[in-house]
């Protein structure tokens, strides 16, 4: 019995490789330009749209898109991916980072074997890059949330800030121009109080657990801000449960699905997102421009994407140069509907 | 006093600190923020502490065999996730069969883990790793990568998680329940007694005729089903099923033992000290975002109580059998 077992797991393994070739034997057709987009990791709802995007901005340019993400967050994961795609000789990288400078080494042999490489969504630094596509601006994000609290609060009561983890770096600076546009505006946000900076590092269990935190310690609490998608749906769940919708508002960055129920029954009269599907699609436009000579990542430039019309690469604020997607959009129950089917 | 009965009391006197503990924590907490005890937080504490109690109690089984289970956090967030597809679907489904499905497959999964590590010799570690890998990728591959959200689920299915029994969270009835049955597996029936045979002595028990690889299998099997339980209850308290769901969270569990006095090296865990363990470290979660921790020590503060308490542990240990040995030299 034992001997069968093992010889079928030999057999098994032995075959596994011969499947994975004839599963990635990828059509290589000569002429199609290749374009490969690597995102963080897979199994993210998220990044499956972003992908998508760029899916679709490729093929509608006539290219073939390749979509790598690794299973782990991990830099190293994707500098495996990078160096087989450099091996492979695409003609662009668009990656979304795990890491801001681990990927410097290998994303500088890539352009210098005259691969044209972009970052989308997650920076890269600067010299890793020709330009960065970015969702929405920064400030924007930032300025828009407290207004939003503001706009909940009537003007008036605590509000506290339910973030991902403390060393991330998109909400930690979404945090700052939160703070930022408290500072500058000392007679319109007067009554205003920003109470907690808390911290669910994206975990159910630790974002509910650190909600009921917040509202055991500030009984009065008005708003709850929370730029990430766990964070704001264990608000939005926790607001819920508690039967405290219409005393305390969620607000912030969230999916539309994982927000549909909230935004549905009040818990959170609207929030934002910017569309995934739009940052693949930008960035696939982007990357075929480069490819094709029409941009090279300097500030000025500019390009047309397809249905999202005309962009300009405009400098950005780590010294590279960045694209804008626009505006964060928002999401309220007169449109929730149709998007929580999307993404 | 005999050696079993001094045995018995160092034990308790272990159970005892670890109160006292408690005691003194609770009370230094409600010093920093007087809405740590009341009544609406001691029930979001134990709401929240549920699932891990649950998982507590399969693991200290495994444990006790001298094994481990490192595919716990996995196979929650695979049952997890076919059963909330299944209510996406079908949203007509009663919660006890859904409850019911989730459970069936963990204990599926949970077979094959005994299997491996019962038939084949697998290690434990190794065995588990294996399979925390396997079921993590399954349930990817279900999903499509996609998540499940509130809006697809229905509000009797979420109602497992928010709903009450005479005014109780339905998690902690569930927990409850889940400690009753295992106390009387445990300590009168004899499948119970024999595991713990196996893990303080496994040729001996072998010796005197005690199935050992059926009680391992069985074991691993349990702690599967339990793991499919709190998957079930997981996606309805939180009302959304991803990929990465529970992730890592067997070494939560495997701490809750550790604290509640359970032996990695088998043979010994009790339901008293494991539940004392649990609810320390469902304090810790609730207590340290209430009196305002920074974030870098939260993580830090759980290590080193974890750390005290296996010191403790193994200096009790050490005493008592220093001072068994001294009886019998006399």
């Amino acid at each position: 019995m034992r001997r069968v077992v093992v010889s079928l797991l030999i057999v098994v393994l032995a075959i596994a490789p011969v499947a994975v070739l004839f599963a990635s034997g990828a059509s290589e057709e000569p002429g199609v330009q290749r374009h490969a987009f690597v995102f963080k990791n897979t199994g993210n709802p998220y990044g499956e749209k972003q992908m998508e995007g760029f899916q679709e901005g490729i093929e509608e340019q006539g290219g073939e898109a390749i979509l790598r993400a690794p299973d782990q967050p991990t830099a190293e994961a994707q500098i495996q991916i990078i160096e087989q795609l450099i091996a492979q000789q695409v003609a662009s990288i668009s990656i979304t980072g795990n890491d801001y400078d681990a990927l410097e080494p290998v994303l500088t042999r890539a352009m210098d074997s005259g691969i044209s490489v972009l970052s989308a969504d997650s920076a890269v630094n600067p010299n890793s890059r020709l330009t960065h596509i970015n969702q929405a601006d920064s400030e924007m994000i930032g300025r828009t949330l407290i207004q939003a609290a503001y706009d909940m609060a009537d003007g008036a009561g605590d509000i506290a800030i339910l973030s991902a983890t403390s060393q991330a770096s998109n909400q930690n600076l979404w945090i700052e121009w939160m703070q930022t546009e408290l500072d500058e505006n000392p007679d319109k946000y007067a009554d205003l109080n920003l109470v907690r900076i808390a911290y669910g590092d994206d975990l159910r269990d630790k974002s509910v657990s650190e909600t009921e935190a917040l509202l055991q310690s500030f009984p009065d609490l008005e708003v709850i801000i929370a730029p990430t998608t766990v964070g704001i749906a264990a608000a939005g769940r926790v607001i819920t449960d508690r039967g405290l919708i219409g005393d305390v508002y969620v607000t912030g960055l969230g999916l539309p699905s994982e927000m549909a129920e909230y935004i549905e029954n009040g818990a959170c009269p609207y929030m934002f997102l910017w569309n995934p599907i739009d940052v693949g699609y930008l960035t696939a436009y982007a990357a075929v421009a480069a490819v094709n000579g029409d941009i090279t990542g300097a500030a000025g430039e500019t390009f047309s994407a397809g249905r999202l019309g005309d962009f300009e690469i405009v400098e950005a604020s780590d010294g590279g140069t960045e694209v804008l997607l626009g505006a964060p959009f928002r999401f309220d129950p007169s449109n929730i509907d149709e998007w929580k089917d999307v993404y | 006093m005999n050696i079993k009965k001094r045995l018995v009391f160092t034990e308790s006197l272990r159970e005892l600190g670890l109160l006292l503990f408690i005691i003194v924590l609770s009370v230094a907490v409600q010093f920093r923020n007087p809405a740590f005890l009341t009544l609406n937080n001691i029930n979001s504490l134990l709401t929240n502490t549920a699932i891990l109690a649950i998982l507590a109690i399969g693991m200290m089984l495994v444990l006790v065999t001298r094994g481990i289970d490192l595919s716990i956090g996995s196979i929650m967030a695979f049952t997890g996730m076919v059963t909330a597809i299944t209510v996406a679907r079908v949203p007509g489904i009663s919660p006890a069969l859904a409850i019911l499905e989730g459970t069936a497959i963990g204990v599926v999964l949970g077979m094959i883990t005994g299997v491996l590590v019962a038939r084949f010799d697998v290690l434990p570690v190794i065995a588990t790793l294996g399979m925390m890998n396997v079921v993590r990728g399954l349930t990817y591959v279900v999903s499509g990568g996609r998540w499940i959200s509130s809006y697809q689920m229905s509000t009797e299915f979420k109602a497992i998680a928010t709903g009450r029994t005479l005014g109780v969270n339905n998690l902690i009835v569930i927990a409850v329940v889940t400690y009753l049955v295992f106390t009387y597996f445990i300590n009168h029936t004899r499948t119970g007694r024999r595991i713990y045979a196996v893990g303080s002595n496994p040729a001996a028990a072998e010796v005197s005729g005690i199935p050992k690889r059926r009680l391992i299998f069985l074991v691993y099997a349990i702690m599967g089903g339990l793991s499919g339980l709190a998957g079930v209850l997981w996606v309805a308290k939180f009302a959304s099923a991803q990929g990465n769901t529970a992730i890592g969270y067997e070494l939560q569990v495997i701490a809750a033992c550790i604290l509640g006095g359970v032996s990695i090296t088998g043979g010994v865990g009790k339901l008293s000290g494991l539940l004392l363990g649990t609810i320390m470290l469902g304090i810790l979660a609730n207590a340290l975002p209430l009196i305002n921790v920074s974030p870098f020590w939260q993580m830090g503060i759980q290590g080193v109580v974890v750390l005290a308490a296996v010191l403790t542990n193994v200096m009790v240990r050490r005493n008592t059998e220093r001072t068994a040995l001294r009886r019998r030299a006399i």
